[in-house]
């Protein structure tokens, strides 16, 4: 209740604003952190300057709950949303998105037509245009790391080698899969073994052999300072979070690429939103090549072939794109059938 | 009530007093009266409602559902091919109106899997003719995927369309619907263990407040006015304190390098940093800390008020001190110490944040998951028969106290 009031004083103040300033007024929300500072400097200020429109960018953790929310009582306060794939897929169907008219994309700074620019899985979805490829790996820190340097997933699970504590964010997406990859799964047979008994019996158990030394945590974000402070040796989050503390602070973190589950962000267009018109041509905007150049500083890679002109070859090899053999795509087909269930098993198991 | 020597005029001019009083009163609790309903009884009765009644699937299918009606799900045959023709017609209309994620999120809950099935079948038939789908729906069903064919699809369905359900209950209590339809345990054991869990932190954190609490109650009461008005700031000073400050303060403490360890480290006692953080130990005492002033001030307020001469009667009557404390002195306190355990007790079985944060997994209550359920897997109805499951605990509790205490015992303050 206090937040629909909440909500309602910002819908008021928000309608207040945009009368008094005249101009059009759209309401943007993505993860924040050292990504959402290079959509603000890459995608949100440019194109604020370039069509004086006001763009009120906002933070959010993920998930469908807020936007299933603001959709079905019929409330909705934003405007373009920054999603995860494994989200998008879900939202999309159940009718919380509206549908992108992607044939309007425009074509690439080098004049490349925007179907053949942008990656097949970036338009997989009607309702959604990827913006960039980023990914799901571990890291350890050089000065706490004991027994070597791990290289692979193996070496994540082998806890005799590299003793210590490992982290893992506490959800069943991405640590089932590694545990089958440690557990000598090919890349290609791990979706198709998860969806079996025999297949989640198998990951659970492989994950038996480490459980007492994992530590585990709720946002990316507590990723980097776990591996800071030592409280723990191997620490799994998105790569972009790792390269910003390399990078920006200099820790000694090391990525380990093998097996790392990448995906891809989109822009998507909340059902329901009164700007419907001004958000596709912000999704418009903040998808060109020149945009979506800007998002390796954060290393994550751009979702088109054309920004690639703009992007300094050293940063290449450190973006997910580089690696994507040593990786596997998540799929979002599986966690739409198994994210529920696996998510119970997964809670029952960590109570045990 | 009337009184003979009163004419019926003054009669009547009296009962008017009296209703005009009583209509004042109402008129000044009204606010009050409005606030509570909007802000409480509105969103516990929709909750409550939620948990049991659940139209989505039946509002979505209607059609099928009626003709599954007529099929009996125990027989291990298909339902007859009209009600597939029927349901075909009718996830095309769905598709069409992209509503077949909704019903995919639906089934998948009955039956995991059927997420990907239902849409992939969906994107089928918007394709396909409707006259076509009326007449042979069923053959471009099995050939769109072969899982249609299989029984515990249909019974999936059936079973999700049912628009007053207790499903979310039993499972909440980690039971199900076999499909023979008997009651029997669930594959997964979650719920059950999380309230015991609960109560069990709960107990243990009533039970420390009390040790801590008691004789700091006692002491504040029986010293000079100065000292216990000083003393009683530090009690209240984490009342003051925001709650995520006094919790991420003990994330500081208790962390793996955090000053409770490095102390004890300095000291020589530990060798190795002990694990405090993200345990059951940190969620007891980061919450004993947090709720110590509910316990403490009912039962400073209850023991100012005892008269120091009982005490000391029984003392000249030749009771040693300790049976004269046990037997006189404690007694009196019942009714603070039972306010301040209820009130601790309570409180802290539905508490979320700091076991959240302090909490690792083992310090999980059955407010996390509750919280996962309406934030994470978009499971409200489940959420909602948690939520209901939790207020009948509390209210069993406390009627369970009536009866043992007796609530006119209670003294808050």
């Amino acid at each position: 209740m206090k937040k629909q009031l909440l909500s309602l004083a910002a819908a008021v103040s928000v309608g207040l604003a945009a009368n008094l300033a005249g101009a059009a007024e759209l309401t943007a929300v993505s993860f924040g952190g050292a990504y959402g500072e290079a959509q603000q400097k890459h995608m949100i200020d440019p194109y604020m300057e370039k069509t004086g429109n006001k763009i009120l960018f906002e933070n959010y953790s993920g998930g469908v709950a807020e936007l299933k929310a603001q959709v079905e009582s019929g409330n909705v306060l934003w405007d373009v949303i920054d999603m995860e794939v494994i989200d998008l897929e879900r939202a999309c169907s159940e009718g919380l998105l509206e549908v992108f008219p992607q044939d309007q994309l425009p074509p690439g700074d080098d004049g490349t037509p925007a179907a053949d620019d942008f990656s097949k899985e970036a338009l997989a979805n009607e309702c959604g245009v990827g913006n960039i490829v980023w990914t799901v790996l571990y890291a350890y820190n050089h000065d706490t790391i004991q027994g070597g340097e791990p290289k692979s997933m193996n070496d994540f699970f082998d806890t005799k080698t590299f003793p210590g504590k490992r982290a893992l964010r506490k959800r069943p997406q991405v640590n089932m899969e590694w545990a089958l990859l440690a557990d000598g799964v090919s890349k290609d047979e791990v979706y198709d073994l998860l969806a079996t008994e025999e297949g989640q019996a198998r990951a659970f158990a492989k994950l038996d052999t480490i459980k007492d030394e994992i530590v585990w945590f709720d946002s990316w974000s507590q990723a980097p300072q776990l591996l800071n402070d030592g409280g723990a040796v191997m620490v799994q989050s998105a790569n972009g979070r790792f390269f910003a503390a390399i990078q920006q602070e200099n820790k000694p973190f090391e990525m380990v690429w093998d097996g790392h589950v990448f995906d891809l962000d989109v822009w998507a267009i909340v059902k329901g939103t009164k700007n419907k018109d001004l958000a596709i041509d912000f999704v418009n905007f903040a998808t060109g090549s020149k945009p979506l150049s800007g998002m390796p500083e954060v290393a994550y890679g751009p979702t088109r072939q054309s920004s690639y002109a703009y992007i300094d070859e050293s940063v290449i090899p450190k973006l997910p794109s580089a690696h994507l053999d040593e990786g596997l795509k998540a799929s979002s087909l599986f966690w739409a059938d198994y994210g529920e269930s696996l998510g119970e098993k997964f809670n029952e198991w960590l109570l045990k | 009530m009337s009184n003979p020597e009163l004419t019926p005029d003054e009669i009547r001019q009296a009962n008017r007093n009296r209703r005009r009083a009583k209509l004042l009163a109402i008129f000044f609790v009204l606010p009050l009266l409005g606030f509570i309903f909007v802000t409480f009884v509105a969103p516990i009765g929709t909750m409550l409602y939620r948990s049991f009644y659940h139209p989505t699937v039946s509002e979505l299918v209607p059609e099928t559902l009626a003709q599954l009606d007529k099929w009996s799900e125990s027989s291990g045959e298909l339902p007859p091919p009209d009600a597939l023709n029927t349901f075909a017609v009718e996830l095309k209309t769905l598709a069409k109106d992209r509503l077949s994620g909704k019903l995919a999120e639906e089934i998948n809950r009955a039956l995991p899997g059927s997420s990907s099935l239902i849409k992939s079948t969906a994107r089928r038939v918007s394709r396909t003719d409707t006259a076509e789908l009326q007449s042979r729906g069923n053959e471009i069903l099995f050939d769109a995927h072969k899982k249609w064919q299989q029984v515990e699809v249909w019974r999936a369905i059936k079973k999700s369309g049912s628009v007053v359900t207790a499903d979310f209950y039993l499972t909440a209590l980690d039971l199900e619907h076999s499909p023979s339809g008997e009651i029997v345990q669930r594959g997964t054991q979650i719920y059950i263990d999380l309230y015991w869990k609960s109560l069990k932190i709960a107990f243990y954190i009533t039970v420390l407040t009390a040790i801590i609490g008691f004789p700091l109650a006692w002491y504040l009461a029986n010293a000079p006015t100065r000292v216990a008005n000083t003393l009683m700031i530090f009690v209240l000073l984490p009342f003051w304190t925001s709650l995520l400050v006094r919790t991420t303060s003990w994330i500081a403490l208790l962390q793996t390098n955090g000053v409770v360890n490095s102390t004890l480290m300095s000291l020589h006692i530990i060798d190795e940093p002990l694990e405090m953080l993200y345990t059951q130990f940190a969620t007891v005492i980061a919450m004993t800390h947090i709720l110590l002033p509910f316990m403490v001030l009912p039962l400073y307020s209850v023991m100012k008020g005892i008269d120091p001469s009982y005490f000391r009667a029984a003392l000249s009557l030749g009771a040693k001190p300790i049976p004269a404390f046990v037997r006189i002195y404690m007694p009196m306190t019942v009714p603070g110490l039972s306010a301040g355990a209820l009130l601790v007790f309570i409180i802290s079985i539905g508490y979320y944040i700091t076991p959240a944060l302090v909490g690792g997994t083992e310090g999980q209550m059955i407010s996390n998951i509750i919280a996962f359920h309406m934030q994470s897997s978009n499971n409200w109805e489940l959420a909602a028969a948690l939520g209901s499951l939790l207020l009948l605990l509390i209210t069993l509790l406390y009627w369970l106290y009536d009866r043992l205490v007796g609530i006119s015992n209670l003294k808050l303050g």
